[in-house]
């Protein structure tokens, strides 16, 4: 384990950033904080770093205790959402800083930033200042920096935010690329769920500076452990008990999850794990109609009405919508493949009947 | 993103010329017609005279008075400034605020009031200073009452030109030096003084600036004493009082010289830096439109 967190706190004035929160990061594995805005992601992370103390809990690097290590001694590379490069120093210069810190020879000096520039591939702009780069280009040239120490562990802070959602997909399967070429440790806080996903080995789930769950970013998908997670990672259709019960589908194929009659639980369906059929007789389901159809490329999206009024969006391929022949207006029937289940917590009541 | 160039703009409306216009007489009537004036005067008995007069004893007397005073205060407050503007910025302690506030206090009173108050605090009669008196170290009606009124008329420059840049970048550079390893010192020498250089250079020139002209403070402070207490600002005033308006001009007109001087080559340095940090125009227009032109602007 190369980082340990344990029992870690944190309260500014009536706000509790951080509570109780405990996780570790195996070495050479590629972690993501995943959270809301305020869910205290950010907050650990710099505590990690040593850039905010927390008011109990231990953080130990490498297998050592660091909790009351200065920021200098922790040994971590740092990459925030702004890239916080030197302006005023050069391409080379921002890479150079922390081995000139650590006081190698001028040539070894050089012949790392070399490899960096190299690895980052912005070899033909070392010598340019920051504001002659562009955004990617910059969190490169940040993210270089940071390794160019051979720091124990790497953090990163919303590493992608600032850059718009071409760079930001590219950046993201370069930093997989070089992760899997370099294998250093590394943390890394986002609130994009897709962006998670698709760098990360394991994801770690925050709310309310609590953990959620912890787990490989596709059991998480397929195995939410709560209301929360079932709901801040991808879309879902959030029902009532009440708005299905009575609404049979047949006894051969019954729902997927049993919902005991007289719950006061929340159900949740993902939009596409409901299908549409014209007609009872072929697969039963649940009365509704269709309130809009959106086609979008390959998927189409249909937005429906249960007879109670409560809304549903659907996810189906293209193909499938031109077959069915679609269109607003229709009565159909949906059946859930897939739902999940969670029993009410008081937390959870506004959300019911939210159609996301 | 360039603003258009208003001397060649093939379409510049009528509007746009008449403003052109009422700015530049505007400009013409307060600053450059009194300063040619001024010049004129002083130069009208001929270039001999002028430096026969500025080399008087009492002038150069005057003079040498005003430039310790002036390098004793520009030195003080450009250090305090600087601590002051990161303290204020990067800190979070009880009375933060009130300290924000009446840091404007010197410009918000008049600089008679403020050798006023350094009589009453340090004045031969005051029990504090007697006793520096007793122990031989006197301070109104000497050269370190008079720094005292340099630095109390000139504290809220430096802070005021660097306080909004180090709001502006942030923490995160300097969060990041210490991540590579970097101890406070070394943070601050490579990190934010390079980053808040123009603000600083910006707020030491107007404190020379200020410190070479300031008048109403030394008045109340020094005493006037000539040849001993009697600074270049104060050497205007007397030439003037005794009817002789020749010293007056060509006094005036060393004091707003080296002034100007120091302004203009400030511009011409700063220029050229930002060439070489923003090499492309564009850019190098946007940092300067946004950030170049550093003032001391009250924060909220």
């Amino acid at each position: 384990m190369d980082i340990v967190v344990r029992n870690l706190c944190k309260r500014y004035g009536n706000f509790q950033a951080i509570d109780n929160v405990s996780f570790s990061v195996p070495g050479g594995q590629l972690v993501a904080l995943l959270g809301p805005s305020g869910s205290g992601k950010s907050t650990i992370l710099r505590a990690i770093a040593g850039l905010e103390s927390p008011d109990s809990g231990t953080v130990e690097l490498v297998g050592e205790d660091a909790t009351n290590l200065p920021t200098q001694r922790r040994g971590v590379g740092f990459v925030f959402q702004h890239f916080a490069l030197f302006r005023h120093m050069t391409v080379r210069q921002n890479i150079a800083f922390g081995l000139e810190i650590q006081k190698l020879p001028k040539d070894e000096i050089r012949e790392r930033v070399d490899e960096l520039l190299n690895l980052v591939q912005l070899n033909a702009f070392a010598e340019r200042y920051p504001l002659q780069l562009s955004g990617g280009q910059r969190q490169r040239v940040a993210l270089a920096r940071a390794l160019a120490p051979k720091p124990r562990v790497l953090l990163l802070d919303e590493p992608f935010g600032a850059l718009d959602s071409k760079v930001r997909e590219e950046l993201r399967i370069w930093l997989r690329r070089l992760h899997d070429e370099s294998h250093v440790t590394s943390l890394f806080v986002t609130h994009d769920q897709q962006e998670a996903f698709e760098v990360c080995d394991q994801v770690v789930v925050l709310n309310k500076g609590r953990i959620e769950q912890v787990g490989p970013p596709q059991e998480l998908y397929e195995h939410p452990a709560s209301p929360f997670v079932t709901e801040f990672l991808g879309q879902v259709n959030i029902l009532r008990p009440e708005t299905i019960l009575g609404m049979d589908l047949d006894d051969e194929r019954p729902l997927p999850v049993p919902i005991p009659g007289s719950s006061t639980g929340t159900i949740y369906v993902r939009p596409h794990d409901l299908e549409i059929c014209r007609s009872r007789g072929d697969s039963p389901g649940w009365p509704a109609m269709i309130r809009r159809l959106t086609p979008l490329g390959w998927l189409a999206r249909v937005e429906l009405t249960l007879p109670d009024g409560t809304g549903v969006h659907v996810q189906i391929t293209q193909a499938n919508s031109r077959e069915l022949g679609l269109v607003s207006g229709m009565e159909v029937y949906v059946r859930p493949r897939d739902l999940k289940f969670f029993e009410q917590t008081t937390e959870d009541a506004a959300a019911v009947n939210y159609v996301i | 993103m360039k603003p258009p160039k208003p001397a060649t703009a093939p379409e510049m409306t009528w509007p746009q010329r008449f403003l052109i216009a009422a700015v530049l007489a505007w400009f013409g009537l307060l600053i450059f017609g009194p300063a040619v004036a001024l010049v004129r005067r002083a130069l009208a008995p001929g270039i001999g005279a002028f430096l026969t007069k500025l080399t008087e004893p009492d002038a150069l007397e005057s003079l040498w008075l005003t430039a310790k005073i002036t390098v004793a205060v520009t030195i003080a407050n450009t250090v305090f400034g600087i601590g002051m503007a990161l303290v204020l910025v990067r800190q979070r302690f009880w009375g933060r605020r009130l300290t924000d506030g009446v840091l404007d206090l010197p410009f918000a009173v008049s600089p008679v009031i403020a050798g006023l108050m350094l009589i009453i605090l340090y004045g031969p009669r005051s029990t504090l200073g007697s006793r520096l008196q007793a122990i031989g170290f006197p301070i109104v009606y000497h050269l370190p009452g008079m720094i005292l009124a340099g630095l109390f008329v000139t504290l809220p420059l430096v802070v005021r030109s660097v306080a909004p840049i180090l709001e502006e970048v942030g923490s995160d550079q300097e969060d990041v030096a210490s991540t590579l390893g970097a101890d406070w010192w070394t943070t601050f020498r490579r990190i934010t003084l390079p980053t808040i250089r123009w603000g600083v250079a910006y707020g030491a020139a107007l404190v020379v600036a200020r410190s070479l002209g300031e008048f109403g403070a030394l008045l109340v402070v020094s005493g006037n004493i000539i040849g001993r207490t009697q600074t270049a600002t104060l050497y205007v005033h007397d030439q003037v009082e005794s009817f002789e308006p020749h010293g007056a001009y060509v006094m005036s007109v060393v004091l707003a010289g080296v002034s100007f001087f120091m302004l203009i080559t400030l511009e011409i340095i700063r220029n050229r830096s930002h060439d070489k940090e923003y090499a492309s125009e564009e850019q190098a227009d946007a940092a300067k439109t946004s950030r170049g032109k550093i003032r001391p602007t009250r924060r909220h």
